[in-house]
């Protein structure tokens, strides 16, 4: 399994992404800078979280513009994986990799902390060892992670199984309490329609080491592992 | 052809505008009871160097599509007014 975390100007997880990809799960990771043209023979994209161009405009808006979007695009064409994580989803977003647009938080308040997701889907790459209804503690850190999109799309992403994470409590619980943010049907993560390409707003890789309080993280990349890192193009 | 275009962005009035509603309440709070709604949007100033009117409007609607606005979640609207040049005298 190889994989490749892409680098914009102002990202900010970056680096983390690589740790816990190579440095924790001993895959072999390469970084990519966002104006390179050509995306190295890979299974796995990670978009990673941070404030990419400084967030201007809209959350994403210039990013989807990279020169390398258009091989990211290409790659999950063929059905090769790619995870966006924070600003990574919202660059997802803005380029129609996957439905729906970011809001800011209904509070108007950046929130960090740590949340407990609810696993909806274990029918993906990701999220494959996950049990149904599996629960993660995993950190948030945005002040736009409100998802948004219209009726029609909701029931098509509902339809579809297409919502693979969402907020929930400890319990389990998913209701408009336990919705941190104001997103839609308390979505945390979509995929698309083939699966193979999944956003999120909280950051697995930040949840990947006991050190880190804790690990629950780590099954994402373990489930892609598990997959044998299969390429799929 | 010299345009000079404004464009404005705003969220859809389906969506709700948490900011535009605190500055309406922070209004109403200190006495301008005669405020009925707020929406707070973006505000985009371009000059284009264009052979028409029609050709102004057609770009402008074009990059407010694909770049000024979100349409997801955003609506826009825009103004054109045609700049003339000024003769050295």
């Amino acid at each position: 399994m190889k994989a490749a975390v892409i680098v914009f100007p102002g990202s900010n997880c970056d680096t983390d992404c690589f740790h816990a990809l190579h440095s924790v799960m001993g895959i072999s990771t390469e970084m990519v800078w966002h104006k390179d043209a050509v995306l190295p023979k890979v299974d796995l994209v990670v978009l990673p979280g941070g404030f990419s161009y400084g967030d201007y405009l809209r959350t994403g808006a210039i990013a989807k513009f990279s020169p390398i979007m258009d091989e990211v695009k290409k790659h999950a064409e063929r059905g090769g994986l790619v995870l966006g994580i924070c600003n990574g989803f919202q660059i997802l977003l803005e380029a129609g990799l996957l439905p729906g647009a970011m809001l800011r938080n209904r509070s108007q308040h950046f929130i960090c902390k740590h949340v407990w997701l609810k696993t909806e889907s274990n029918q993906t790459p990701f999220t494959s060892i996950l049990k149904p209804g599996e629960l993660l503690n995993v950190p948030v850190a945005h002040g736009e992670g409100n998802y948004y999109c219209d009726d029609a799309t909701l029931k098509s992403l509902q339809d579809g199984k297409q919502i693979i994470f969402s907020y929930s409590n400890e319990k389990g619980e998913v209701n408009e309490r336990t919705n941190i943010n104001g997103s839609r049907a308390n979505i945390a993560g979509i995929c698309n329609a083939k699966r193979n390409v999944l956003g999120m707003m909280p950051h697995p890789e930040r949840a990947s080491e006991p050190v880190l309080g804790s690990w629950d993280g780590k099954k994402l990349w373990e489930s892609l592992l598990s997959q044998g890192g299969v390429v799929l193009r | 052809m010299k345009f000079k275009a404004k464009v404005l962005v705003y969220l859809k009035k389906s969506i709700l505008d948490a900011q535009g509603n605190t500055t309406l309440h922070a209004l109403k709070k200190i006495g301008f009871a005669e405020t009925e709604s707020l929406r707070i949007g973006k505000f985009f100033d371009l000059t284009l160097d264009v052979s028409s009117r029609a050709e102004a409007e057609k770009k402008v609607k074009a990059m407010a599509e694909q770049v000024l606005a979100n349409t997801v979640m955003e609506d826009f609207s825009f103004e054109l007014t045609e700049v003339q040049s000024h003769v050295a005298v």
